[in-house]
């Protein structure tokens, strides 16, 4: 398998406050990789340096062939990551539809939308009825649905979600579970970030732990599930 | 209904079309780039210069004087938008509100340099059309028409394009925008240009009824600020309804009381409205 992103040795920060120290990361064509770890780990600000939101201090950011290290979120999208962000951001005042189109905003996005946004509709059937729909009026899982179909609008190579689960009652956190299933299934290559440590590793065919802002540990979903380590301190094994 | 009290509001209603204009662009520029222009209704006087120059020197036609007062306008605010605003677009509030301060006094000045204090007028006299007895000026009409065209088309261009539909939504996330591929810097121009397009307009409708001097800017900046704010502020809707609401009470308050009194008047009632409502009619 090609390496499709690859991180080596980023750091990154916020004014005095340093949140990445060196991290080095890969995802490979068709994995779905998982990034874990407590709050305040790094990880949101580790998918914000991937997606442009927050330039590096220092590191490499490789991504099919093109270097992004500081390059605008804009240019991030059109190179082919596609980012569901923390806390979905909606825009709440637009409709279903509407914050579709705002992810088909890219010129062959905007050609296909209404293929794409028909896909869409497919993949999350209770969107289709709310498509007229305020984004802001929708339940909260019904709003990770339109974050990720949001997201898919661009067919991208990589899709970058942040704690999709967050917030979410502990039923809708098995269905959104069971969309980033399907969505592996769809053939996307999925870099995922979570707290919630044992359902992440049911989904994931890697996953790196971070520890303030460092990769503690690496490996595929089944070594890390039986590292001592992790079922001591993030499973309460 | 006393007659005249009729005609003070349907001049209200017309006065409110302009009005609704002026904030529509004030509001338009606010809630995308997050800056007021301080400086929006001097954007306006100077277009009135553009057009009073073409049509009274230079003998252009008034509709293509009007075009090209647009235009100047556009150019003039996109000039605002790349020298003042873009370079500080990450400063404090404050910091951007004097310097477009700095930029309404620049043009004050400007003007009085240029042009002198005369108030300058096109000689135009539009008849005045009567109706069962009430009175209603034909440029006020054509000014109130042409308000709601300009609303509409933009109401339309906001609510069915692409770049419409992201100038609303990047009101409501800035960073968002990004991830969707959107250069924001592109949509803040694009809204500059639209926004004093917009102050250009209006300029064309107010040359009609009002003389052309430096200060003009002070006798609409300070109600169309005032509009936004009650409206909530980059509201529009908001502001389209508070247009018609200030217009009204300076209109009917001026049938009961002196017309400065009437000012007062709106400009009290603005004050305990904002008092009860610190976010405006519409506001959140």
């Amino acid at each position: 398998m090609t390496i499709l992103l690859n991180l080596e040795r980023v750091s990154a920060g916020y004014g005095s406050f340093a949140a990445l120290f060196n991290v080095s990361l890969d995802v490979k064509n068709g994995e779905t990789v998982g990034v874990v770890g407590a709050n305040g780990a790094g990880k949101t600000t580790l998918l914000r340096v991937i997606s442009g939101l927050l330039p590096p201090r220092s590191g490499r950011i490789d991504f099919d062939g093109e270097s992004l290290a500081g390059a605008p979120a804009y240019r991030v999208v059109a190179a082919g990551i596609a980012h569901v962000p923390e806390n979905r951001r909606l825009f709440p005042r637009l409709t279903v539809e509407e914050n579709l189109r705002m992810g088909a905003y890219l010129p062959a996005a905007r050609k296909a939308f209404a293929e794409r946004a028909a896909w869409v509709y497919e993949l999350f059937p209770q969107l289709q009825a709310r498509r007229r729909q305020l984004a802001g009026t929708l339940s909260g899982g019904e709003q990770q649905m339109v974050a990720i179909g949001r997201a898919l609008m661009t067919k991208p190579k990589l899709l970058l979600m942040d704690e999709p689960s967050a917030g979410l009652a502990p039923l809708v956190v098995e269905q959104v579970f069971a969309l980033v299933r399907r969505i592996r299934a769809e053939g996307f290559t999925v870099l995922l970030v979570e707290q919630n440590v044992r359902q992440v590793l049911d989904v994931v065919d890697r996953a790196y732990l971070l520890e303030t802002g460092r990769v503690k540990l690496a490996g595929t979903a089944t070594a890390l599930k039986q590292n001592p380590f992790v079922q001591q301190s993030y499973l309460g094994l | 209904m006393d007659i005249y009290l009729l005609e003070a509001i349907i001049n209200g209603l017309l006065l409110g079309g302009v009005l609704a204009l002026l904030s529509l662009g004030l509001n338009l520029i606010f809630g995308v780039i997050d800056v007021v222009w301080i400086c929006y209704a001097e954007v306006v006087m100077a277009a009135m210069y553009a057009v009073f120059w073409l049509y009274t020197f230079y003998g252009w036609p008034l509709l293509l004087a009007c075009a090209a007062a647009i235009v100047f306008a556009t150019v003039l605010g996109l000039l605002v938008h790349i020298v003042v605003i873009e370079p500080i677009l990450g400063s404090a509030p404050i910091n951007q509100l004097l310097a477009t301060g700095g930029v309404l006094f620049f043009l004050q000045s400007l003007a009085t340099l240029l042009f002198g204090t005369d108030f300058r007028n096109l000689g135009i006299r539009l008849p005045v059309l009567e109706l069962g007895g009430i009175f209603i000026s034909f440029s006020r009409l054509i000014a109130f028409g042409i308000a709601l065209v300009g609303a509409v088309g933009l109401f339309l261009f906001l609510s069915r394009t692409y770049l419409g539909t992201a100038v609303r939504a990047i009101a409501q996330d800035r960073e968002v925008m990004g991830l969707m591929g959107v250069n924001e810097r592109r949509i803040y121009v694009l809204t500059s240009a639209i926004g004093s397009g917009l102050a250009g307009l209006a300029a064309c409708l107010l040359v009609l009824q009002y003389d052309v001097h430096p200060f003009i800017g002070l006798t609409f900046g300070p109600i169309t600020f005032m509009v936004c704010v009650l409206g909530g502020l980059g509201n529009m809707i908001g502001g389209f309804i508070a247009a018609f609401i200030i217009s009204q009470i300076i209109a009917v308050g001026g049938y009961y009381f002196p017309i400065e009194a009437a000012e007062v008047l709106a400009f009290v009632f603005f004050i305990v409205l904002i008092l009860i409502r610190p976010q405006g009619i519409l506001g959140k």
